[in-house]
């Protein structure tokens, strides 16, 4: 079983330019272990140091916000959509 | 690594950034990338979706962006990066900047003093994101397509 996972472009770099990937899992904690098992580079820019996800990094399968759901424990199947969503932030302090 | 602006994307940035103050501007850098670096042919400008703290904070949402990147595909072009402007502050990365930034992207900051803008410098993160490496600006119009064009042109005018 595999699930489909949208790359965003800043992160294609990592992943040969590919803008979907066939990842396997059973729930989302287990797709993302996946995609940075397959493309370790991508693993600090989606993690921080203790290891959560970084709060700019949104992850939703299919249009929920899993943050809403039960976060990276929520399952999925090979019918269902991960994306991998930025929010852009910054500022001069 | 060298990021090329259409004289009039930076004029639209500048424009923002001026007309924001003193609260921070930011919107997409919609293009390609060739063998030369990234080619910017148009920017997306975005509402800043911070509910305070705008005068020297941006964001931009998830659902904002994933419109910016569906518009770009629309136009053949992609998300280069993103620009914000620095109100009375050099166009220098914070480490706010630093902390929140993704990969690859090229982050134009665009400094506004008392409305009137000034530097414009473009930054992308280190890989081990222990800081940014300032890209250097060419601006300047996409060179015209060669009219027997022997390699696939990387750059579709008509997107800008």
């Amino acid at each position: 079983m595999a699930t489909r996972v949208l790359i965003p472009t800043p992160l294609r770099a990592y992943t040969g330019k590919q803008e979907a990937l066939l990842l396997e899992g059973k729930t989302v904690g287990e797709i993302l272990a996946s995609l940075t098992a397959t493309y370790a580079p991508l693993k600090r820019h989606l993690y921080d140091d203790a290891g959560a996800l970084r709060n700019f990094v949104n992850v939703y399968v299919n249009d929920e916000d899993i943050r809403y759901l039960q976060k990276e424990q929520t399952r999925v199947t090979d019918a269902d959509t991960v994306s991998i969503i930025p929010s852009i932030a910054g500022g001069r302090s | 690594m060298l990021l090329t602006l259409t004289p009039a994307a930076l004029h639209r940035i500048r424009l923002h950034a001026a007309e924001a103050y003193p609260e921070e501007c930011c919107g997409l850098l919609l293009g390609s990338e060739g063998e030369g670096g990234k080619e910017v042919l148009d920017v997306l400008p975005m509402g800043n979706a911070r509910e305070e703290s705008r005068t020297r904070r941006f964001l931009i949402s998830p659902a904002d962006y994933a419109r910016g990147e569906a518009v770009a595909a629309a136009q053949g072009l992609g998300v280069m990066g993103f620009y914000h402007s620095h109100p009375d502050h050099p166009a220098r990365p914070s480490q706010f900047d630093l902390d929140h930034a993704w990969p690859w992207c090229s982050y134009v900051i665009a400094a506004v003093e008392n409305r009137t803008p000034t530097a414009v410098k473009s930054w992308v993160l280190k890989d081990d994101r222990s800081g940014f490496d300032e890209e250097i600006i060419e601006s300047r119009d996409p060179a015209p397509e060669a009219p027997q064009a022997a390699p696939a042109p990387r750059i579709r005018a008509g997107g800008a």
